[in-house]
C-alpha cells in the first residue's frame, strides 16, 4: 500500500519537474514583451470600458497611449483632464487640456408642444420605430421617447420624464462619453462644452424643415427665421437648412437671442429666474 | 392528387377575403394627385416638369436615373402646383409631384378602348423598351422595376416564366378580382413577357381558395405553352422563392435570385401592366387595390389612379368605421400602418386594411420559451428567435453570418409567437445595419 503512494509521488513529481523544464525554455523563447508604463497607465484610467474616448477599453485605450506620438485626438472623456494629466505624468508628457463637455438633447417635442396623432405599439426601441414611421407626434425629426439613450448610458446619467416623454441628463453624472449620441437614431443629442453652474443656451431642435412644414408638428420646433442669427453679439449662431445652431464654444451665454426666438425654440437651463427692472449683471453675463 | 405546395415552413392565417368576387371598380381621377418619384426599389427618378406646366394624363413626369431605376408618368390631367417633398406612408417626407386636375385629357397616343390587342410579331427589344418606357414595377409590392428582370445577366439562361396569381395575403383579393375580369388581357401579357424574356414556357400558380380564377385561366390559357397550377392554401406562398420551389422544386441559392435557377417571376399584375404598356402603349397610371377591413361597410377592389390620396379610396368604400385603430397599408401580414391617411396610392400599393380597435393591439411581449415554433414555420430556414435576440444585442456580424439576408420579411415568425415577441421588428433592424455593414465594406 505505502509502496503505491511512494510510487505515485515519484511519477508525479518527475513528470513535474520535466514539464517545469520543459515550459521554462519554451517560455524563455516565446517571451512576449509588454511595456509596463501600460499597466501603469490602465491603472490611472477610469476602468469604465465605456467606449467614450473611441477605443474599445480603458486597456487598449492605455496601450494607444504609450505608442503613440501624438496625443490631439485622444481623450478620456469620462475622467477628463485630472486623469489625462495623471497618464502624461507617468510617461513625461503634457497633456491637452480640454473643455468638459456634456450631453443635451436637442428636442422639446413634450406632448403639449407636439401632440401625439398616432399611437406606437411596436417593439419598444427607438432604432426600430424610427425605421418605420416618423414617430408619435408626426415630426420625423423629434425624440421618439422610446429610451435607447437610457439603456446605453453606463453612468446612468440619462432618465425619461414620464411627463415631458422626453430624456432628461443629468449633468453631474454625465460624462459625455458620447454612447447616447451613438445610440440615438434621429442624432438629436449633442456633446455640448459645460458651463459655469450647468448653464446653457441651446437651440432645442434639430428640425430642418421649413418652417411652415415644422410647425404643423410642433410649437416649439426652429423655423429657420434667422432671427437669434442677426442679435448674436459673438458670431455664435449659424443658419444652416432651416435651423440654427449655437456654438457652444463661442457662445458667451449672453442670453440675447432667447427672447428673439418666436417659436422659444431657444432654451435657457440654470439660469437665475429673470429680476424685474433689475439689468442682469455684467459679472453673470461673461461667465465663459 | 395532393396539390403542390413550398416545402419548408408557412402558416396558415384565416383568410378573410371579404371583397373577392366583386367587380373592379374604376375610381375617377382626385382633385389633387400628389405622385412620389420613388415609387419603385432603386434610385428615385429625375423630374422632367415644371411647375405650373399643364400635363395630360400618360404624360412623362420623371425619367429613370440610372439602370435599377424607372419612370413615373402623369396619372391625371392638370397644372403642376409643386414639386415639393410630400409625407409618404411612413411619415417621412419624400420628393413628390403635386398636379391639381382639371378634366381628364389623355396624350392620344394611349388606346383606351377595351379592344383585345395581339401580337406575335413584336421583337423582345421592342417590349423590353416599351416595359422600361411605361415605368412598370413589380406589382406584388416589392416594385422592382420589371426591365431590369426582363435583362437578364451574363451566364444565366431562363427557362420558365412563373406568373404569380397566389395572392397568400389574408383580406387582399386584387389579383383575383384581375384574373377574373381581365383573363384574357393577362393571357396576352405572360405572352409578351415570355417573348420579351426568350422563354417558351410559363407557369401560373393560383393558390387553391380562388377555384374560379384557376377554371378560368385555363380556359384562356388552353392549347398554349402556358400552364395553370393549382397550389395548396400556405402563407407565404407568393413569395417568388416559395413559388418557385412549389412549382418547379427548385431550390432558390442562399443570397440568390431565381434567375439563378433559371426562373423570372412575375405578379399577374404585371402582366396585365405589360399588356396595357405594349399593345395600348398606356403607361403605369393606375392600379388595382383591395380596400378592406371587418367593419367597412363595402369592401371593394378599385382601380385607382397613381397618386389618389388613400383618404378618398376609404370614403368610396363605405367612409371610415368609428372603431377604426389601424389603417395598413398592404395586407394583414406584410402591410404597415400608416401614420396619416392624406399619403397617395403608389405603384406598390395593394390594399388599403381597416383593423378596429379591439383587432389591432398588440399583445403583451413575454420571454421567449424556446419553443421553436418561429425555426418551424420560417419558409427560409432561418432561426428567427436566434437572430432577434442577435439583434437585441447588436451582434449585427453575427447576424450576417446566421443569413440574416435570406429573411423574406413574411412575418411568419412574429404571427406564430406563442409569446408575441416582435421577432420581424428585431429582425428587420438587422437586416437593415447588416445591410449597411455589407455595403460599407464593398466601399472599401
Amino acid at each position: 500500500m505505502s509502496q503505491i503512494i511512494i510510487y505515485t509521488i515519484i511519477t508525479l513529481v518527475a513528470i513535474g519537474a520535466a514539464a517545469a523544464i520543459i515550459l521554462y525554455f519554451v517560455a524563455q523563447k516565446f517571451k512576449v514583451y509588454e511595456d509596463p508604463r501600460i499597466d501603469e497607465v490602465e491603472k490611472a484610467l477610469p476602468a469604465a470600458n465605456c467606449g467614450g474616448c473611441g477605443f474599445p477599453g480603458c486597456r487598449n485605450f492605455a496601450e494607444t497611449l504609450v505608442k503613440t506620438e501624438t496625443w490631439d485626438d485622444l481623450f478620456c472623456p469620462v475622467g477628463g483632464n485630472e486623469t489625462m494629466s495623471k497618464a502624461a505624468a507617468i510617461l513625461g508628457r503634457v497633456a491637452v487640456e480640454q473643455a468638459p463637455k456634456v450631453a443635451v438633447i436637442r428636442c422639446n417635442g413634450t406632448p403639449e408642444f407636439r401632440p401625439r396623432v398616432t399611437q406606437y405599439d411596436g417593439a419598444p426601441t427607438c432604432a426600430i420605430a424610427h425605421s418605420l414611421y416618423s414617430g408619435e407626434g408626426g415630426c420625423p425629426h423629434g425624440c421618439l421617447g422610446l429610451g435607447d439613450c437610457v439603456v446605453v448610458c453606463t453612468f446612468d446619467a440619462i432618465h425619461m420624464d414620464p411627463v415631458t416623454d422626453l430624456p432628461v441628463v443629468i449633468d453631474d453624472k454625465c460624462t459625455a462619453c458620447g454612447a447616447c449620441v451613438e445610440a440615438c437614431p434621429r442624432d438629436i443629442i449633442e456633446l455640448r462644452q459645460k458651463n459655469k453652474k450647468d448653464r446653457k443656451i441651446f437651440v432645442s431642435c434639430i428640425n430642418e424643415e421649413k418652417g411652415v412644414v415644422s410647425k404643423q408638428h410642433c410649437s416649439v420646433s426652429c423655423i429657420g427665421c434667422s432671427k437669434c442669427f442677426k442679435v448674436c453679439p459673438y458670431e455664435a449662431i449659424t443658419m444652416e437648412n432651416n435651423l440654427a445652431f449655437i456654438d457652444s464654444e463661442k457662445c458667451k451665454l449672453c442670453r440675447k437671442c432667447v427672447p428673439e426666438c418666436p417659436t422659444d425654440a431657444i432654451l435657457e437651463i440654470g439660469f437665475p429666474p429673470p429680476r424685474i427692472k433689475e439689468p442682469v449683471e455684467e459679472s453673470e453675463i461673461n461667465t465663459n | 392528387m395532393s396539390l403542390k405546395t413550398f416545402s419548408r415552413g408557412g402558416v396558415h392565417p384565416p383568410e378573410y377575403k371579404l371583397s373577392s368576387g366583386k367587380p373592379i371598380i374604376e375610381l375617377p381621377p382626385p382633385e389633387v394627385a400628389v405622385i412620389p418619384i420613388s415609387q419603385h426599389l432603386g434610385a428615385p427618378a429625375k423630374v422632367v416638369v415644371e411647375r405650373g406646366q399643364e400635363v395630360k394624363v400618360g404624360q412623362l413626369i420623371a425619367v429613370a436615373e440610372g439602370f435599377v431605376s424607372t419612370n413615373v408618368h402623369s396619372s391625371v390631367s392638370g397644372k403642376v402646383m409643386k414639386i415639393d417633398q410630400f409625407t409618404d406612408s411612413s411619415g417621412y417626407r419624400k420628393m413628390a409631384v403635386q398636379i391639381q386636375v382639371e378634366g381628364d385629357e389623355w396624350i392620344e397616343t394611349i388606346d383606351r378602348s377595351d379592344d383585345l390587342v395581339r401580337s406575335s410579331v413584336l421583337p423582345a427589344e421592342v417590349i423590353r423598351k416599351k416595359i422600361l418606357e411605361a415605368g412598370i414595377v413589380g406589382m406584388g409590392g416589392a416594385t422592382f422595376p420589371s426591365h431590369v428582370k426582363l435583362t437578364v445577366p451574363k451566364g444565366k439562361t431562363p427557362e420558365y416564366l412563373v406568373i404569380n396569381g397566389v395572392e397568400c395575403e389574408p383580406y387582399l383579393t386584387a389579383d383575383h378580382t384581375l384574373m377574373m375580369n381581365r383573363t384574357e388581357e393577362i393571357f396576352s401579357g405572360i405572352q409578351l413577357l415570355m417573348k420579351g424574356l426568350g422563354v417558351d414556357r410559363a407557369i401560373v400558380g393560383i393558390e387553391n381558395n380562388k377555384p374560379d380564377a384557376i377554371e378560368k385561366m385555363n380556359q384562356v390559357v388552353r392549347g398554349s405553352n402556358v400552364t395553370v397550377q393549382g397550389l395548396k392554401v400556405k402563407y407565404p406562398q407568393g413569395g417568388e422563392k416559395q413559388l418557385v420551389q412549389a412549382l418547379l422544386k427548385r431550390e432558390v441559392p442562399s443570397g440568390g435570385l431565381p434567375i439563378d435557377v433559371g426562373v423570372v417571376v412575375f405578379n399577374v399584375g404585371t402582366a396585365l401592366a405589360t399588356y396595357e404598356a405594349v399593345m395600348k402603349n398606356r403607361p403605369l397610371i393606375d392600379r388595382m387595390v383591395t380596400v378592406t377591413g371587418k367593419e367597412l361597410k363595402d369592401p371593394s377592389n378599385f382601380r385607382v389612379r397613381i397618386g389618389t390620396p388613400v383618404s378618398m379610396l376609404i370614403e368610396k368604400a363605405g367612409g371610415l368605421p368609428g372603431n377604426t385603430a389601424k389603417v395598413i397599408n398592404g395586407g394583414p401580414m406584410m402591410g404597415k400602418a400608416l401614420s396619416t391617411l392624406d399619403v397617395p396610392v403608389v405603384k406598390g400599393s395593394s390594399g388599403i386594411l381597416l383593423i378596429s380597435e379591439g383587432e389591432s393591439r398588440r399583445k403583451e411581449v413575454k420571454p421567449c420559451i424556446r419553443c421553436t415554433k418561429c425555426v418551424t414555420v420560417c419558409p427560409m430556414g432561418l432561426e428567427p428567435y436566434l437572430l432577434m435576440s442577435l439583434s437585441e444585442k447588436g451582434l449585427f456580424e453575427r447576424m450576417e453570418h446566421e443569413k440574416v439576408m435570406d429573411c423574406i420579411e413574411c412575418g411568419s415568425c412574429s404571427y406564430t409567437c406563442p409569446s408575441s415577441r416582435p421577432l420581424l421588428d428585431y429582425i428587420r433592424l438587422g437586416k437593415a445595419e447588416v445591410g449597411k455593414i455589407m455595403r460599407a465594406r464593398k466601399a472599401v
